[in-house]
């Protein structure tokens, strides 16, 4: 066990590092192509969300199938309240927070009565449930397919209020006239993404985090020394809903509109899938993980041959063609297959994520410079959930 | 365990100073200065385009063939190829080598059929890689929603395959232009055959893709049978991409009706049709009649795709390949000297759409949307394949012909599945623009 101090030290480093690492993605990213608004801020948003997710499954261990009810319930309470109250994104957030906390509250309940695979069945079925919800009983309320969006008819009670309630453009959210799309809406986002890293790494450090990590490492022993440990569970499935709800909002602040196919469970095995690329139960991990995806789907899927053709062209002739007619299985329609390779590649041969990748690497570094150092400052590097 | 939960004064006060620091950083860069006078203008010697289609999902073939077709454009654009259409149309200012003198780039992207994803992926076409004109969609929800999100960011829509009455109804944009007919053409131009060959009283069902596109073909189809004297029995949704239908096709057996009419598209009216067909329903006798199937907005592909089905079903399409106008056979040839078939209905209004913004930038003399957009309203051109044609002011919606065709009965080819019936004038299926609402509000150039 490593001293209170050199942990608190450490965290302070990473947090910092940390922020200053998102702070400065308009810079950094711009050698990799993504350093546009739109997709830096879903890195942020998306990160949010599998932090979030994290917190449950990187913890207790409890694999939940249907996160992205929550990231859906989120965005249908943003766009809403953007309806009815105005274009200001604080009461959206919050009241998406609120209700996506409540929800998860009820799922909650009653899919922690059971463990393991059934935990995540019922959280699956419990998504998918509120996905066909939204497209066809619910439509009413979430415009089905066609997805719901801020009218320049709808009420708006505070922006009216305020006088601000006759808009000649597009309505885009805005906090007191700063529009929230492009690089202030990143900021906003990222911000958020700050605020939830650092509530996320306290929870990692607190007794309630140690006690979550306990229910992952053997929850019957737990059971058997008396502790209860169904209220810590469903705190921190809460938790992790709440997270995703704010993500949810988040998307709406950024481009008001809000889908169904959100809520599909696609998108809760995307969550699933970032958490563990990057290494679930690690601070930083899940981040990097959606970092991962959302940059595989939105850059991999934009080559075309002629792109290939100008990346390889300076192979002869015959090679080139061959070359590029292989690798465009990998890239456009196809990068859920370069997707789906790393998957494997990282599942196989480093189980604990790409941050346990990096891990070893310090350390084979570190033993062949002679010194014996210490283990990285994040906590539960065990590669998977006990359940 | 650390106290974190009650952080020192200190630490607050450092932590503070860091994030205010690292907050006020970044607004160097938002700064940045917008010394051009509209979004994307183009300094180098290409001008980038952005083809948003669906590559995966329920309307993936229909997005592979806009893809071929967008590419085709391109070549003819920067003078390489035969022209294809650009020796058929009138007018036409565009020289062949490129626009305003600059060549042609393009950039794609997979919607997925979801608003979310394409959403995505124009607007990293538009911020990422400049694009000035985004063009695609193989669904109205789609294309609706990359629609208003080109009119906020300031760049054009030209709408590809989009059949909704919404696109230019209660959803029209300034900036967001549509060649496609639309569901109340396709109930305009249908009804008097319909009425001619299956009389006027009849009792219909239809199934509907729960969507804006879905909503408003019911609604028209609706509106035009119900005109005829036909009954409606009932109007059940189904969800887009469900793959399989009996559950929602073993109750029209019992409803009463004599007519299915689909309100499906791509792989859904496949599986629907087919479906439709194995449960018997062709050969039935309800009410003394022999049991019809209609589908109101056909596309070869989806012929293709439920093969033997469709023989003597009637539907509408904006296009077909067997047309034998000049555009048509020009545009026929080139692309079926390219790929090796003949193109899509869809293909053809991605083709037409990008040779028609071209064309429009080239008589603006500018990239800037707002001075396309005004070349464009109320333009009238000629050699695209439907005869003289409109582009309406009040709405951005083209008015041309509209072609009512039947399953072919005994097909020559693999490719040779519909028979046009009938080439309904313009003016059979011309409304009035205000019958649907929406503003188009004022076009944006982005800065």
């Amino acid at each position: 066990m490593t001293t209170p101090l050199a942990t608190a030290r450490s965290d302070l480093i990473l947090f910092g590092a940390f922020t200053l690492a998102v702070l400065t993605m308009p810079i950094w990213l711009v050698p990799l192509g993504a350093g546009y608004p739109d997709l830096m801020q879903k890195f942020a948003i998306y990160g949010l969300f599998a932090i979030g997710f994290n917190i449950l499954f990187g913890l207790t261990g409890y694999l939940s199938f249907g996160h992205a009810a929550f990231l859906g319930v989120g965005s249908y309470t943003a766009v809403w309240s953007f309806k009815l109250l105005g274009m200001n994104p604080v009461p959206a957030l919050l009241l998406a927070i609120l209700l996506s906390g409540l929800f998860a509250w009820v799922i909650g309940f009653v899919s922690l009565r059971r463990t393991g695979i059934y935990f995540s069945i019922l959280t699956l079925a419990f998504a998918q449930m509120c996905y066909n919800l939204a497209y066809s009983v619910l439509t009413p309320i979430t415009n089905g397919e066609t997805g719901l969006r801020v009218l320049n008819s709808d009420p708006r009670a505070l922006d009216h209020l305020t006088g601000q309630g006759v808009v000649d453009g597009p309505l885009v959210s805005n906090i007191f006239g700063l529009e929230m799309n492009g690089l202030p809406g990143f900021y906003f986002c990222a911000v958020w993404l700050l605020i939830g890293m650092y509530v996320s790494i306290r929870i990692f450090r607190s007794p309630f985090g140690l006690m979550l990590r306990a229910i992952k490492t053997n929850q019957t022993r737990l059971n058997y020394t008396g502790i209860s440990t169904r209220p810590y569970a469903l705190t921190a499935f809460v938790i992790s809903g709440m997270y995703a709800g704010l993500a949810g909002a988040l998307l709406c602040v950024t481009d008001p509109l809000a889908g169904a196919e959100r809520m599909q469970w696609t998108a809760s095995g995307e969550v699933v899938l970032m958490t563990i690329l990057g290494g679930a139960g690690t601070l930083l991990g899940p981040v990097i993980g959606a970092g991962l995806i959302k940059y595989s789907e939105n850059i991999f899927s934009a080559f075309h041959e002629q792109t290939l053709h100008d990346i390889f062209g300076f192979l002869p002739d015959g090679v080139e063609g061959v070359v590029v007619s292989v690798a465009g299985l990998f890239v456009g329609e196809g990068w859920h297959l370069t997707l789906g390779l790393l998957f494997m590649v990282i599942v196989i041969f480093l189980p604990g994520g790409l941050t346990s990748g990096v891990r070893q690497l310090v350390q084979m570094a570190r033993r062949s410079s002679g010194g014996s150092g210490r283990s990285g400052g994040d906590a539960g590097t065990a590669p998977q959930a006990a359940e | 365990m650390v106290d974190f939960l009650n952080p020192s004064r200190r630490g607050v006060l450092k932590g503070g100073a860091a994030i205010g620091a690292g907050l006020a950083a970044p607004t160097i860069f938002s700064s940045q200065a917008w010394a051009a006078e509209y979004l994307n203008k183009p300094t180098g010697d290409t001008v980038t385009f952005g083809f948003n289609v669906p590559q995966t999902g329920a309307y993936a073939d229909e997005g592979a063939d806009e893809l071929r077709a967008y590419q085709l454009a391109v070549k003819h654009l920067n003078g390489e190829g035969d022209g294809g259409m650009l020796n058929t149309m009138k007018p036409l200012t565009l020289q062949g080598n490129g626009v305003l003198g600059k060549k042609v780039a393009f950039t794609t992207g997979d919607t997925q059929t979801k608003s979310d994803a394409a959403r995505a992926s124009a607007k990293r076409m538009i911020e990422k890689d400049g694009a000035l004109m985004i063009t695609g969609g193989s669904s109205s929800g789609v294309a609706i929603a990359v629609q208003s999100l080109c009119q906020e960011a300031g760049v054009i829509f030209m709408a590809g395959l989009t059949h909704s009455n919404d696109t230019t109804g209660k959803d029209k944009r300034r900036n967001g232009f549509r060649h496609f007919f639309n569901a109340y053409m396709s109930g305009a131009a249908l009804a008097p055959v319909l009425k001619e060959a299956y009389g006027s009283d009849r009792k219909a069902y239809h199934l509907t893709a729960d969507y804006t596109w879905g909503w408003t073909q019911e609604e028209s189809i609706k509106n035009a049978t119900e005109a005829l004297g036909w009954e409606t029995v009932e109007a059940v949704r189904t969800p887009l991409g469900a793959g399989d239908f009996s559950q929602y096709i073993t109750p029209v057996l019992n409803s009463g009706a004599d007519v299915l009419i689909l309100n499906h598209y791509g792989k859904d009216m496949v599986n629907s049709l087919t479906q439709a067909v194995q449960f018997g329903l062709r050969d039935k006798q309800v009410n003394g009649k022999q049991f019809e199937i209609v589908v109101p907005l056909y596309s070869r592909l989806m012929a293709q795709g439920a093969g033997e089905n469709v023989k003597g079903i009637f539907g509408s399409t904006n296009w077909h390949w067997s047309l034998q106008d000049e555009g048509s056979k020009a545009f026929v040839k080139s692309f079926g000297a390219e790929y090796g078939f003949p193109p899509s209905q869809a293909a053809h209004t991605c083709y037409v759409q990008t040779l028609l913004y071209a064309d429009a930038c080239e008589r603006a003399g500018t990239f800037m949307p707002c001075g396309v957009v005004e070349a464009l309203e109320g333009h009238e051109f000629d050699g695209m394949g439907n005869g003289p044609t409109l582009y309406r002011a009040d709405d951005h919606q083209c008015f041309k012909k509209v072609l009512v065709v039947k399953g072919n009965e005994n097909p020559t080819s693999q490719f040779d599945l519909l028979e046009v019936v009938q080439e309904v004038p313009a003016e059979a299926v011309t409304y009035d623009a205000s019958i649907f609402g929406g503003e188009l509000g004022d076009c944006n150039n982005g800065v």
